[in-house]
């Protein structure tokens, strides 16, 4: 095993040196060096132009300057990192690349995560109900969704998302026949997704159909939309649906030590509500302090799911944390929601909270929770934007591969031992379907990091993928070189894990040199 | 597509799908003609390539191609009067028969959206057909040399193939993209408008052929320990024609189907770089190229920002479904397993003494294999975003 790593890994570095020369003589050819004097009428333009191949030693060979980038990339693995100069903004590489990686990595995190858990779930819902008009519309609404182009859905999402719905915000009053046409719409998706005979069909559209309605109506009607909070009764309803349902899902109810665990759990974090919101208001919040206090929920959700014993305890154990982590999310959102008010009449953002551009507001201070409400008004569209995009391709994997794991035989024995159907689902079949994606995740994520460049351009994010195109347009070759060389060895640390996953997850496959 | 095979394999298979083995029913017909029975059953792909066939139709008539004129009033570069208050649309859905001097509406100085829709669309399927062109020429020509030579040749070729894919489609365009549209840059003395687009096509190309190499060569490191490999090697067949006329022809599923599906990343690729400003760029016209020049028109003339958008989805989407179907055309564990409800409503019917007709009725469903997402979708994950 180390030895095919160590292979691959030297095999790939040298492929990796190869592609920064070849690229390196290509942008050295593409690249317009004096583009800002083409246009000059300065008198000395003649000191302009020689100052200028002085600066960027264009008097030597194009091959010379290679190695000397090169040497100077290649200190980084002693320690002492020359990645050149960004030479129109007069800025080390070494500098610029912190910021845009932490901008990167915070604006896909979320991204990534939601597409792949909703994409998931989407999948394995439309696999189940196969051949139903459920299944057709997903099928479609994936296909649609794999062919938008990003940059088109960034601009419609900038004008609806965000300059519309503001001015939707300061008054928000919707027709009836909008509200009407979502809550039937949602009832149709909740039908063809619930899925079962006639009778529930019926049960499920009015249902849905009636919840939708009666919630766009109270959310329009308390005009929760200018002043959105929870409230303890909002978290401990939430928090309760989400111990059933999460119960329902990862052990069945018939389990009840499990279901006692995690309603327990749920009571737990509703009774710390209040006390949470003393240590909120006394002590300066941090993401640290945050982590903590999630450890600590788990902790207990874990601790909980002990203490109730029975036949299996860690499965309990198991939901219980899952039940805390979901309360101390509710906790932390009702927590930011509380900020609404302050965030909107703040004169940086003058009742317009919805963001299209940049990663936060200039000329806004506040604590934590202001800031991390402002930072998540500018993460919304671009993450929509990403999600909407992604999204597909994972509902395709996972629907494709939960279709070949049904027929198979081992399925059928889950079945004929009497097996509810819950189980065999979730516990024989989606486990053994999402064996594929774990060669696809791995990739998908680490390749994030080098940046969503059309979104980040558009929404004027300052990530790597921005970084990218600016430097491309400011013909400075060091930062470009320094993208590539990082998005290359995170390809090859991608591929690497990928293989090594999968190979540990599936043992019918063996890693050999 | 011919249509004179149609009726018999059409009946045959449609009448065999209905049992559920359905092998005998299909015996005497070659595997061209299945594949092409049951693409031309696949609804989704019948109507991507009829409303692609269409567009495509329609775009090169109306603009014209070259030197001959096309039907439309308009051309994509004079600016006329502007008609309407805005340059706004002339055909609306109030009166849909009316089409006006300027169906898709003009921009700020009087230029004839349509016109100019149209003449993105024709350029933005060029260099869409040659990118396929380009990537299935070289794909195939590097994955069955690596596949049939093996060894040395075949751990070069796939270095080569990784070093493309470690860097992320949209780098690699951009950079290309800027080289052949730089000023440092001319093209045997031609004008950039000339060779713009067609090389750019070339240049993308160049880039997204790798996931079709990896495939072919996986294909042909099986196909080349069959026997009927084995059997033209002893009766004397050389190198040459042993892959092009052994090897080839079986892995056509894999290259044509791959092929389609690259087209659709194609075309997201080319707007996205043209958007951007690395790959067409003005006064040339392409779908992303216009959104790029009207994105900020937006909320002033939003249809100039519509329809070159609606255009671009609509030729991906039908690429994308053909794509789709072509996949199930040939995928050969592909059985045609009738829905459990088609099957229901089938067994009533022949209760009720009408056999026949159900059993053709349940014959066009899809199978559940076909849909298999497959993993060569990971490659295109840096051109979307």
């Amino acid at each position: 095993m180390i030895r095919f790593l160590l292979r691959r890994t030297l095999s790939t570095i040298l492929v990796l040196l190869v592609v920064t020369f070849v690229l390196y003589l290509l942008l050295n050819r593409a690249l317009d060096f004096f583009w800002d004097l083409r246009a000059s009428t300065a008198p000395n333009i003649e000191d302009l132009f020689a100052s200028r191949e002085r600066l960027l030693n264009l008097d030597s060979p194009v091959i010379v300057r290679y190695f000397q980038w090169l040497a100077g990339a290649s200190g980084c693995l002693v320690g002492a990192c020359d990645l050149g100069t960004a030479w129109y903004q007069g800025q080390e590489v070494v500098d610029q690349l912190p910021g845009a990686i932490m901008n990167t990595v915070k604006l896909v995190t979320a991204a990534t995560i939601f597409s792949i858990v909703i994409g998931i779930f989407i999948g394995l819902v439309s696999a189940i109900r196969q051949y139903s008009g459920f299944d057709y519309f997903i099928t479609f609404l994936s296909f649609l969704m794999y062919s938008l182009p990003v940059f088109w859905v960034a601009v419609l999402l900038k004008q609806y998302g965000a300059i519309e719905f503001n001015n939707f915000l300061a008054d928000p009053v919707l027709g009836w026949p909008a509200i009407i046409g979502t809550s039937v719409l949602a009832g149709l998706i909740w039908m063809g997704a619930l899925g079962g005979s006639r009778r529930r069909h019926l049960y499920s559209f009015l249902g849905a159909t009636a919840v939708t309605f009666a919630v766009i109506y109270a959310v329009l009607a308390f005009g929760w939309l200018n002043s959105p909070s929870l409230g303890i009764i909002g978290v401990s309803l939430m928090g309760l649906a989400g111990a059933v349902v999460i119960t329902y899902l990862s052990t069945g109810l018939a389990n009840r030590k499990a279901l006692w665990t995690s309603l327990t759990v749920a009571v737990i974090g509703i009774g710390l509500y209040m006390p949470l919101q003393n240590l909120f208001w006394y002590v300066e919040m941090s993401w640290l302090w945050m982590l903590l206090l999630l450890v600590v929920a788990v902790a207990i959700g874990m601790a909980v799911g002990l203490a109730f014993r029975g036949r299996d305890p860690w499965v309990s154990a198991r939901t219980g944390a899952l039940v805390a982590v979901v309360m101390a999310f509710f906790v932390f959102v009702d927590r930011v929601f509380q900020e609404w008010g302050n965030y909107n009449s703040h004169p940086a953002i003058n009742n317009r909270p919805i963001a299209t551009i940049g990663a936060a507001t200039p000329n806004l201070t506040g604590n934590f929770w202001i800031t991390n409400l402002d930072s998540f008004t500018h993460l919304l569209l671009p993450s929509i934007a990403l999600i909407l995009i992604s999204i597909a391709s994972y509902t395709r994997y996972t629907r494709g591969s939960m279709l070949e794991v049904m027929n198979q035989d081992y399925i059928r024995t889950a079945r004929a031992k009497g097996l509810p159907e819950r189980t065999v689902i979730m516990r024989h079949a989606l486990r053994n379907a999402l064996l594929p994606l774990a060669s696809v995740v791995p990739v998908d994520i680490i390749t994030m990091i080098g940046g969503a460049v059309i979104t980040e351009t558009i929404f004027g994010w300052s990530g790597m993928g921005k970084l990218f195109i600016d430097s491309m347009n400011r013909s400075e070759i060091d930062p470009i070189m320094a993208y590539i060389v990082i998005t290359g060895l995170l390809a090859v640390v991608a591929n690497l894990l990928a293989d090594f996953l999968y190979a540990v997850l599936d043992p019918r496959i063996r890693v050999n040199a | 597509m011919s249509t004179a095979h149609d009726a018999a394999p059409g009946a045959a298979f449609s009448a065999g799908a209905g049992t559920t083995t359905g092998s005998e029913a299909v015996k005497g017909l070659s595997q061209g003609a299945i594949i092409r029975a049951k693409f031309l059953h696949h609804k989704g792909a019948m109507a991507g390539l009829i409303v692609l066939a269409a567009i495509a139709a329609f775009a090169f008539s109306a603009q014209g191609v070259g030197p001959i004129p096309g039907w439309w009033i308009h051309n994509h570069t004079s600016s006329g009067t502007v008609l309407n208050p805005g340059g706004a649309p002339t055909w609306s859905l109030s009166d849909p028969f009316s089409f006006g001097a300027h169906p898709f509406g003009q921009d700020e100085i009087g230029r004839d959206n349509f016109a100019r829709v149209m003449k993105g669309v024709q350029i933005s399927l060029m260099v869409m057909v040659i990118i396929g062109v380009v990537s299935l020429v070289i794909g195939t020509t590097i994955g069955a040399l690596a596949g049939y030579y093996r060894g040395r040749l075949d751990s070069f070729l796939m270095r080569v193939t990784d070093g493309f894919i470690i860097v992320p489609t949209i780098v690699v365009g951009a950079i290309l993209g800027k080289l052949i549209g730089g000023p440092g840059f001319s093209f045997f003395g031609l004008p950039l408008s000339a060779y713009l687009a067609p090389l750019l096509g070339v240049a993308l190309g160049g880039v997204l052929w790798t996931s079709l190499a990896r495939l072919v060569r996986g294909e042909f490191l099986a196909l080349r320990e069959r026997e009927f490999v084995d059997s033209a090697r002893v009766a004397g067949a050389g190198d040459f024609r042993i892959i092009v006329k052994h090897m080839l022809p079986n892995s056509m599923g894999v290259i044509i189907v791959n092929t389609t599906l690259l087209m659709s990343q194609a075309i997201v690729l080319e707007t996205a770089l043209s958007f951007l400003g690395f790959g067409i760029r003005s006064p040339q016209i392409s779908l992303g190229q216009l959104i790029n020049e009207y994105q900020t028109a937006f909320a002033t003339r939003p249809w100039l920002f519509w329809w070159a958008g609606l255009f671009i989805i609509v030729i991906a989407l039908c690429v994308n479904f053909i794509g789709d179907g072509l996949r199930d055309a040939f995928d050969p564990r592909m059985k045609t397993i009738p829905s459990w409800r088609k099957m229901k409503r089938a067994d009533r019917r022949v209760a009720s003494g009408a056999g026949a007709e159900a059993a053709a009725a349940a014959g066009t469903e899809t199978g559940a294999a076909a849909d298999t997402a497959r993993a060569d979708d990971n490659d295109d994950k840096g051109a979307r975003h």
